[in-house]
């Protein structure tokens, strides 16, 4: 294939790419559209391999072999309630790639630019793996922090934004110093640079708390793409570049969308500590306390039977209970009995964006039951009975009525206005905001404590 | 609190407070209902309806005022055919929730306070967005403005809609609509739903895009007034001189023109200005009609005679004053939603116990008397619907939502983009020209994935996120142009490379594959 060729076959992988990420639209040509996208992909690959530029094939298939095999391994196994983690670590997968592509490019000995351009082909390069490198350590953390392996308080070391600034500060005086040296002292500033921004990476996501994972996870997937646009860059190749801007720019707004979703600025976010402070904040204005009523799953099932409509709100404890499953059924006997069942989602609610759509479509759930917050806030107060399940923050009414509050001004579902409020929760403790949660002393409100799995077993047990 | 709906008692009135689907929802926030019998027959609403609702039917007007705390009407007061003055029946400290227009009826005014009465003024409602529910104003202009085309096209000896048949072409009516107001768009909307031409008129320009987007032509001529037309509460105000000489030679053209006329023009508080002249209604062509919606305040035409239809000439114009009356079903529905939402605003507890909150924008601005105390005029509202005035219909949501986000800022916006627009120019200057033709295709990808990520559903964000992660995988591209290298660590990172970016492509896909499978309907 001459070069020709291969511009217009990356052409034509652009197009699938845009029309693949077109097709999410909406459920119904949602798979056509990921099918463009592994078309896209597979004819990118095959014309970059059989175009001039490729000569040896054969460390190129055995490692795209294993790395294929690995990937579909992950792929298949890989639990729904696990899906934040894979995205995360795949996240990872796309920096390390920016930073190795962004070396073997330096050392490459074929490169031979000069003047302007080999300034800022080097400046290219420099960008490419600082984002890479960055992505890479922070979604590793997030990776951990999702998974347990690391605590998901925020890490509060003294003088952090000091520690930051200082760490960009550094970062920039190195650029500099890159464009002016040799190719040897070049690669030990590029590695020094390296070492920083994992570094950077690794302390930038510790500082997040947990309930901010929705914008950290969105985030990490902008940096990915525009570590791909800034390899695009490096090897002037307008393919990477497009899918790169594609890709930041849809991290980009799911990031803002997340923001959105909790009344919170994305700079804040970004500077952590969202989890551990407002802990204070919570004992301030104890009057809120008052006595919870608990109620027993028997007594629960007789309520949905009664009821001539009923909400479910799932949150982050139906996904860490694997809950769903037992959702799905208690779902269809209540629609089998002749109750109006609908799911109400939260943009937040768990770990990353559309993570309970996921969840919900696993066990069956028909996706026109499940409605967005803003689809279904207003009917709520004509519904008989709302049951949360293991979710706290996002159906607190002080982020309306109480202007103090930690989480003031975020956009909840009113559950309180619904005639009756199930709360499906393990204990009293307060969700990742810290916040105590005025709902639960409500005098609709009826806790029933216990496992979320269990306790929905339960009340499915009593119908 | 109990609730009481007498019939009214105003000649040829035929709407009721009440409809049985409001009283069901009225009786949801704990009120007791009970209306006098025969109240909605006019509406076509029986009293066995209303008792189906749980509404309790009483025969005795007496008993009725006397055993109610809240009465709902919909004429203020006045004189009772039998039974003398009106406000004599009410029981001391009662609540009145009706038209009342204080500012004509003074007298009223003095009468309604004299007996302690707490009155709740339906045409006193602040026109603000959060208010538009109880404004009755605007429901029964809407009634008003459909009816009038109706009226019209009763006394108009031809078809509105143009056709073309085996016996010969029928031209379409021409509709001209002064004043696009409530009543007005309204008046635009039946006239157009008949097949009419429709072309209409408004002193406040920036209602153009409302007229048009209900399928008028908008009249415009060649005047720049100095500021604004709209005046406060989304009314237009008086105009200048030399405008009106403008304004009133185009009607002059026009009058030649069109078939029918409807003005709906009032500035509240003052005679009808006369747009259209007697010379002007000699020049309309025989069997044309004029529907004066402001007859009531003198009319926009000097020759239309309130509640009548008169003939000058060859041109018929009707004067009705009592247009949402003569659609009573249909205005007392609406008109009874009006009052719901108010009882609604007055009893946020849903107990049954009216709470009339003076903290309350709205509420503050319809009440005109508290126990007894006249409390009109209310302070200025702190935000005037000015640019907002209340479209016909279903427009009035999607422009208010429109209006509402669309938010100045400009300044802000043009310094953002200066600044924008010089640091690309900077770039320019030092960048070659292979890295600015690069640097192009990243921008407009940026700008396409915007485009092309607002439509992601949010129920597919967890998909798209393992798609755009797969598709960033496209970093193995990179890695192969370096895997023939020359250099052998070059090819082992570049390999290393190719094996992570694999494991992204494949694992992203499949997984999106496996989760989109489960989308089901």
């Amino acid at each position: 294939m001459n070069q020709g060729m291969v511009t217009a076959a990356y052409i034509i992988a652009a197009i699938l790419f845009i029309l693949s990420l077109a097709g999410l639209s909406n459920q119904e040509t949602a798979r056509r559209g990921n099918m463009f996208g592994i078309a896209g992909m597979a004819i990118a690959i095959f014309a970059t391999i059989f175009g001039a530029d490729v000569t040896s094939y054969v460390w190129l298939i055995i490692m795209m072999a294993i790395g294929g095999c690995i990937g579909a391994v992950l792929a298949s196994r890989v639990q729904m309630t696990e899906m934040p983690e894979l995205v995360a670590i795949l996240h990872s997968f796309v920096g390390m790639a920016a930073v190795l592509v962004g070396f073997a490019s330096y050392l490459d000995p074929d490169s031979h630019l000069e003047g302007a351009a080999g300034t800022i082909h080097n400046v290219e390069i420099y960008l490419g793996i600082l984002i890479g490198a960055l992505t890479f350590t922070g979604s590793v953390v997030a990776f951990g922090k999702l998974n347990g392996k690391i605590g998901s308080q925020p890490l509060m070391l003294p003088n952090r934004h000091l520690l930051n600034i200082g760490i960009g500060v550094v970062c920039l005086i190195l650029l500099f110093v890159f464009i002016g040296v040799g190719k040897g002292a070049g690669t030990a500033i590029l590695v020094l640079m390296t070492l920083l921004a994992f570094a950077f990476g690794v302390h930038m996501v510790m500082a997040i708390g947990g309930a901010d994972m929705p914008v950290v996870i969105s985030m990490l997937n902008s940096y990915s793409g525009w570590a791909a646009a800034a390899t695009g860059f490096m090897l002037s190749n307008d393919l990477l570049i497009v899918v790169g801007a594609l890709v930041g720019s849809s991290g980009a707004i799911l990031s803002y969308i997340m923001c959105r979703a909790m009344n919170r600025k994305f700079l804040s976010v970004i500077m952590g500590g969202f989890g551990n402070a407002p802990a204070s904040v919570a004992g301030d204005d104890g009057e809120e306390q008052g006595e919870a009523v608990p109620i027993s799953a028997d007594e629960v099932a007789q309520l949905c039977k009664d009821a001539g409509s009923v909400v479910i709100v799932p949150g982050y404890g139906m996904a860490v209970a694997h809950a769903q499953h037992p959702v799905s059924e208690l779902t269809t006997q209540l629609t089998k009995a002749g109750v109006d069942v609908k799911f109400a989602i939260h943009p937040v609610a768990g770990r990353m964006p559309g993570h309970m759509n996921v969840l919900l479509a696993e066990a069956n759930v028909p996706y026109d039951l499940v409605l967005e917050m803003d689809e279904i806030n207003d009917e709520l107060g004509d519904v008989d009975v709302v049951i949360v399940i293991g979710a706290n923050d996002i159906v607190n009414p002080s982020a309306l009525d109480n202007p103090n509050s930690p989480i003031a001004g975020m956009p909840v579902l009113e559950v309180w206005n619904a005639k009756q409020v199930i709360v499906s929760k393990r204990g009293m403790a307060t969700g990742y905001a810290g916040v105590e949660n005025p709902l639960f002393f409500k005098e609709n409100t009826r806790m029933l404590f216990g496992d979320a799995k269990d306790s929905v077993n339960g009340i499915l047990g009593a119908l | 609190m109990d609730i009481g709906v007498p019939k009214e008692s105003h000649a040829g009135e035929r709407r009721v407070a009440l409809t049985p689907e409001t009283a069901r929802h009225i009786q949801k926030l704990g009120h007791s209902l009970r209306v006098e019998s025969g109240a909605g027959e006019a509406a076509s609403i029986s009293d066995q309806a209303y008792k189906d609702a749980g509404v309790e039917v009483l025969d005795d007007v007496k008993s009725l005022y006397q055993q109610s705390d809240l009465i709902l009407k919909v004429r203020a007061p006045g004189r009772h055919p039998t039974l003398g003055n009106e406000v004599d029946l009410f029981k001391e400290g009662t609540t009145l929730a009706s038209f009342v227009w204080p500012a004509q009826n003074e007298a009223l005014m003095s009468e309604l306070a004299a007996r302690k009465l707490t009155v709740l003024a339906l045409d006193s409602v602040p026109r603000i967005s959060r208010a538009q529910k109880l404004d009755a104003l605007s429901s029964m202009a809407n009634i008003a403005g459909y009816r009038a085309v109706v009226e019209a096209a009763n006394h108009f000896g031809r078809f509105f809609t143009g056709q073309v048949t085996a016996a010969g072409k029928v031209p379409p009516a021409k509709v001209m609509v002064i004043g696009a107001g409530v009543a007005g768009l309204a008046a635009i909307g039946a006239a157009k739903g008949m097949g009419a031409i429709v072309r209409a008129f408004d002193t406040r320009p920036e209602v153009k895009e409302q007229v048009e987007s209900m399928g008028a032509e908008f009249l415009e001529f060649d005047y720049e007034e100095d500021d604004d037309a709209a005046g406060e509460g989304g009314y237009a105000k008086v105009m200048s001189k030399a405008f009106i000489d403008a304004e009133m030679a185009m009607f002059r053209e026009q009058a030649k023109e069109v078939d029918i006329i409807i003005t709906t023009a009032l500035i509240p508080g003052r005679p009808a200005p006369e747009l259209i002249t007697t010379d002007m209604v000699e020049s309309m062509k025989p069997g044309s009609v004029i529907v004066d919606l402001a007859a009531e305040q003198g009319g926009n035409c000097k020759l239309t005679k309130a509640n009548e239809v008169t003939k000058h000439g060859d041109v018929t114009l009707i004067g009705y004053t009592d247009l949402p009356s003569r659609l009573a079903a249909q205005s007392s529905q609406l008109y009874g939603t009006n009052l719901r939402h108010l009882l609604t605003d007055l009893t946020p507890e849903k107990d049954g116990v009216i709470d009339v909150n003076m903290e309350d924008e709205v509420i503050r601005g319809a009440t005109v008397i508290k126990a007894g105390e006249i409390t009109w005029p209310p302070p200025a509202p702190k935000l005037s619907a000015a640019p907002k005035p209340v479209a016909a219909a279903p427009d009035a949501a999607a422009m208010q939502k429109a209006a509402e986000e669309v938010k100045p800022s400009g300044v802000k916006t043009l310094i953002g983009i200066g600044i924008g627009v010089l640091a690309v120019l900077a770039l320019g200057r030092v960048a070659p020209a292979d890295f600015m033709s690069h640097f192009t295709v990243f921008v407009l990808a940026c700008f396409i994935g915007y485009q092309v990520i607002w439509n992601v559903s949010p129920s597919l964000h967890t998909p798209l996120m393992s798609v755009t992660n797969a598709i960033s995988g496209i970093i193995v591209v990179g890695a192969l142009l370096q895997v023939s290298s020359g250099s052998g660590f070059v090819t082992f990172l570049a390999a290393t490379a190719i094996l992570i970016a694999s494991i992204n492509i494949v694992g992203g896909f499949l997984v999106t594959q496996r989760m989109l499978k489960m989308f089901r309907k």
